[in-house]
This record gives C-alpha cells, sequence and structure tokens, in this order.
C-alpha cells in the first residue's frame, strides 16, 4: 500500500480528507476554547480576590 | 453511601479539584483510542464493496453524531440535577456541555453533508439523521441564546435548564416524527452504517473512534466545568487556595 | 369535592373571567394574529402559480406555517401585561396551585388568538384549492395543533418572560419543540386534501397535545417562577 494509493482514498478523496480535516480543527478548537475559558475565568478570580484584598485591608 | 459521594461531588472546591485531576485520565486514553481507531479505520478495514473507501468518513462522522446527541443528554441531566438540588457544580456542567455539543452537532451536519454528496449526488438531502440533527443544533443554539440573554447567572441556569428538560423530552418525539415523516416520501435511503452485518475489521475502529471520542468530551468537560465553577462561586476562601495549587 | 378543590376551581374561573374581560376591552390585539395568519396565507397565491390545483399541493404547508407563526406571535399576549404589572406575582403568591391557574390563562389565551385562527382555516383553505370535504379534517388538525402549540409555546413564553421583546429567541425556543406538531398537522391536512383517511397522523397529532399537557404544568409554572424573579 503506496502513499498516493492511500491518499486518493479510492476517488473519494475530495470528501474523506476535508471531513477529517473539520474533525481535527472542530476537536482542536474545542480544546483551546475549554482551556481559554478556563484561564480566563482563573484570571478573573484573581482580580476579583485581589480587589477584595484591596478594599479589606484599606 | 451514595449521598455522602454525590454531596461531595457537589462541593465546588471538591469537584474543581478532582476535575483537574481527573482530566488527564480522561485525555490520554482519549488519544490512544482515537489514534488506534483512525489506524484501524483508515489502514487496516478493507473498502466498502458499495461505498470503496469512502466510508471510511464514517469514522469521524458516527462519533460527533454521537457526541451530539450524547452531550444534550449529559447536559440536560446535569441541569435537572442542578434544579432539583440547587447545585452549582451541575449547572457549571450544563453550561460547559453547550459550545460542544453544538460544535459536534455542527461538525456531524458537515461530515454528513460530505459523506452525502458521493453516496447521494447531493449535499443535502432531507434524509432523518441529518434533519434530526439540524434540529438538534437548533435545540443548542436556542439554549446557549436563552443562556446569554439573561444576565443574572443562577436565573440563566435554571430558566436553561428548564428548556433543556423540555428539551430532552422533546428530542426523542422529534426524532420519531422525523423518521416518520420521512418514511412517507420516500426520500433516498440512509447510510448503512450501523448493521450489525458490518464486519469486525470496520466495526472495531468504529467502536475505538465512539470510545475515544467519549472520553475526549469527559477531558473537555472537566476543563471547562472548572472554570464555570470559578465564575459561579463568590466564596473567597476555597477559591485562593485553590488558584494557587493550579 | 374538596374544598380546596372547589377553592381552586372558582380562583380559575374568576381568573379566565378577568382576563377574557381584559382581551375583550382591546378585542383588535386579540385578533392580530389571526390577521397576520390571514395575510402570510395570502402570500402564497402571489408567490406561486395561482391555479387552485397547484395551491392544492401546497395548501396544508402554507396553513401549518401560517398556524406555527401567528402563534408565536400571539405569544406576546399570554403573560407580558400581567408580568409588567405584578398580576402575576400575585397569582404565585395567592396560594392556590400556580401551574393550574397559569394553564388556565393559557386557555383562556386559546380561545382568543388559538380558536378564531381554526374557525379561519376552512375559508384561506378554500381559496388554496382545497376540496369541501377536507374541511372536517382540517379543523380538526387545527383544533389539536393550536392547543399543543399554545402548551409548548406558553413555556417559552415563561422562559423569555423578563427579556426585552424578544420575538426572535422565543421563535429559536419553541419552534424546533413544535416539529412533530408540525410534521403530523401537516400530514393529516395533507392527506385530508387528498381525500384520504386521516386517523393516523391525527392521533399521532393528538398524543403530542396530550403530551405537552402533562408536561407543560410543571414546566410552565417552573418557568414562570424563574423569569419573576
Amino acid at each position: 500500500m503506496n502513499i498516493s494509493h492511500f491518499l486518493a482514498m479510492g476517488g473519494y478523496a475530495v470528501y474523506v480528507w476535508p471531513s477529517y480535516g473539520l474533525t481535527a480543527t472542530v476537536v482542536g478548537l474545542n480544546i483551546f476554547w475549554a482551556r481559554r475559558s478556563l484561564r480566563q475565568a482563573q484570571r478573573e478570580a484573581r482580580r476579583r480576590l485581589a480587589a477584595l484584598k484591596l478594599a479589606a485591608s484599606s | 453511601m451514595a449521598w455522602v459521594w454525590f454531596h461531595r461531588f457537589g462541593s465546588p472546591p471538591h469537584f474543581y479539584r478532582l476535575a483537574r485531576r481527573l482530566a488527564p485520565w480522561f485525555g490520554w486514553p482519549a488519544l490512544i483510542l482515537c489514534v488506534a481507531g483512525l489506524i484501524g479505520g483508515l489502514g487496516l478495514a478493507p473498502p466498502d464493496y458499495q461505498q470503496g473507501d469512502g466510508f471510511r468518513i464514517i469514522y469521524v462522522h458516527a462519533p460527533a453524531a454521537w457526541l451530539s446527541l450524547m452531550v444534550y443528554v449529559v447536559m440536560a441531566t446535569s441541569a435537572a440535577v442542578g434544579l432539583i438540588w440547587r447545585m452549582n457544580v451541575a449547572h457549571a456542567v450544563a453550561a460547559s456541555c453547550a459550545p460542544i455539543g453544538a460544535s459536534f452537532t455542527a461538525l456531524a451536519l458537515a461530515t454528513g453533508m460530505l459523506y452525502g454528496r458521493p453516496m447521494w449526488g447531493t449535499y443535502w438531502e432531507w434524509d432523518p439523521r441529518l434533519t434530526s440533527e439540524l434540529l438538534l443544533l437548533f435545540l443548542y443554539l436556542g439554549y446557549m441564546a436563552l443562556r446569554s440573554a439573561i444576565d443574572d447567572v443562577a436565573r440563566a441556569d435554571r430558566a436553561s435548564a428548564v428548556l433543556a428538560i423540555v428539551g430532552v423530552v422533546d428530542v426523542p418525539i422529534i426524532h420519531y416524527s422525523v423518521i416518520w415523516w420521512n418514511s412517507l416520501h420516500q426520500a433516498p435511503t440512509v447510510m448503512k452504517f450501523g448493521r450489525p452485518s458490518m464486519p469486525a475489521s470496520m466495526l472495531v475502529p468504529l467502536l475505538l473512534m465512539l470510545a475515544g471520542f467519549t472520553f475526549y468530551f469527559g477531558a473537555l468537560l472537566l476543563t471547562r466545568a472548572r472554570g464555570e465553577i470559578l465564575r459561579r462561586e463568590r466564596n473567597a476562601h476555597w477559591i485562593s487556595a485553590a488558584l494557587e495549587e493550579s | 369535592m374538596r374544598a380546596s378543590r372547589v377553592a381552586f376551581i372558582a380562583a380559575a374561573a374568576s381568573l379566565m373571567g378577568r382576563d377574557l374581560r381584559l382581551a375583550l376591552r382591546r378585542a383588535g390585539d386579540s385578533l392580530l394574529p389571526v390577521g397576520f395568519f390571514i395575510v402570510v396565507t395570502t402570500l402564497y397565491p402571489l408567490a406561486l402559480d395561482p391555479s387552485l390545483s397547484s395551491l392544492r399541493d401546497i395548501a396544508p404547508a402554507a396553513l401549518w406555517v401560517g398556524a406555527l407563526l401567528s402563534s408565536l406571535l400571539a405569544l406576546d399576549l399570554l403573560f407580558r401585561d400581567d408580568a409588567q404589572d405584578g398580576a402575576l406575582e400575585q397569582l404565585a403568591l395567592c396560594g392556590q396551585s400556580f401551574a393550574g391557574l397559569l394553564l388556565a390563562k393559557t386557555a383562556v389565551h386559546w380561545l382568543l388568538t388559538g380558536l378564531p385562527l381554526v374557525l379561519v382555516a376552512p375559508l384561506i383553505a378554500i381559496t388554496l384549492g382545497a376540496p369541501y370535504a377536507a374541511m372536517a379534517g382540517i379543523l380538526a388538525a387545527l383544533l389539536l395543533g393550536t392547543v399543543a402549540l399554545s402548551l409548548i409555546g406558553a413555556v417559552g413564553a415563561g422562559l423569555t418572560l423578563s427579556l426585552r421583546r424578544n420575538g426572535p429567541l422565543l421563535a429559536l425556543l419553541v419552534l424546533p419543540l413544535a416539529v412533530p406538531v408540525l410534521i403530523f398537522g401537516a400530514r393529516a391536512t395533507a392527506l385530508a386534501v387528498q381525500g384520504e383517511p386521516i386517523a393516523a397522523p391525527l392521533y399521532l397529532l393528538a398524543a403530542i397535545a396530550v403530551l405537552f399537557a402533562t408536561l407543560s404544568p410543571w414546566a410552565l409554572a417552573a418557568a414562570v417562577r424563574i423569569g419573576l424573579e
């Protein structure tokens, strides 16, 4: 089984590979969004806590 | 005994820390299962006698469709738990589900269309699966739209929980009414996957991919839910300690 | 009958009477959805070949899409005024079954906006080429369908109670949930127009209506309570 045969996917390449590409994109984007959402929430929580400490100490 | 577990789970600081520890236990198995599934599906499985190599789209389409449905059920269940037991953690889980479920529903539609084009000749047919996926996408979008329209997080949680519960009851009805409607109008036959007559060499990679995507969803959910919990918890004590750790 | 049951019936009756009286004072508001239905269904012949034989094919679709859209429009009348002037809160606090009272309000709302649509529909169906023999079937299907739509629409209206005029959001929430009503109702209407027996889809439509009636008390009360906070 050689590479070009594999890539051609029996003639269906134009449908198969974009499907896998889209899937990889959605999978990757979800990972990115999930981690970014967590990071943002952590940042906001830190900011809130810092503001609270400031208000309490003043 | 189960109740102790249940309420421990529902405690935000406990869940926050537990989620962080558990996430890799979902993430790595997901990767391994998906790699194994891809090797099997793209490399080892023989071409279908009818659909040639085109059938291999199923190895991404089926997991996407499975995720779209499963995530909705998880979303509705945790929303119900949050509503009944007034559990912030459950609401956080429900909120985390929506964007994941919506994006995979859209992916299921896109891969479904790419699968349909070589098999039916057109990118779109009103077959039961595609139509049901489309309606499911609308349900997700409505859920997310309702959430973002309500400013107060707690109220948004509760209102969207009611919507999710009504939706999850309606989903099987929608699905069966679409199948019924479709059978009347002799639409082109649905893609022939999912039948038990699939040989093991084709079926096993599919199962691996389904399992892999499920674990992947678990890892995503745990990550997102941690952020959502932070947004819902105003209590300073456990947050400052937890933030130090992570 | 138990005293509490009698008390509830009395409360519901007085609520329904009040709602009817208020609505009839401004009858124009209640008739707007029907007017919308008539206008929308008129658009189809204008957009297509107006020969009655070809209109007959799309008549079920035109009737049902029109019914769906005008029932969405009508939902604005259901809770909004009472939510704004505090009457809805009083209902929640008055000690009677909140879900029951909300259902009573929905029933009056259907009488004012859904029933007129059902009564007008045969006329519209004739303009769309439906045969006279189909009228009974069309009436039955739309009767069940508008009731089901009122029930599921009321839940949507309750969920969006506190939001500014959010027609598109309400549509996005309610229309997907109402798809089974559309499928079975349109099918029953199509069979009626063709002169075939309509029992199967009609029973399924009735089952949907019963399901919505079972689900909506809880969902309505929960949704409106959240909206009133």
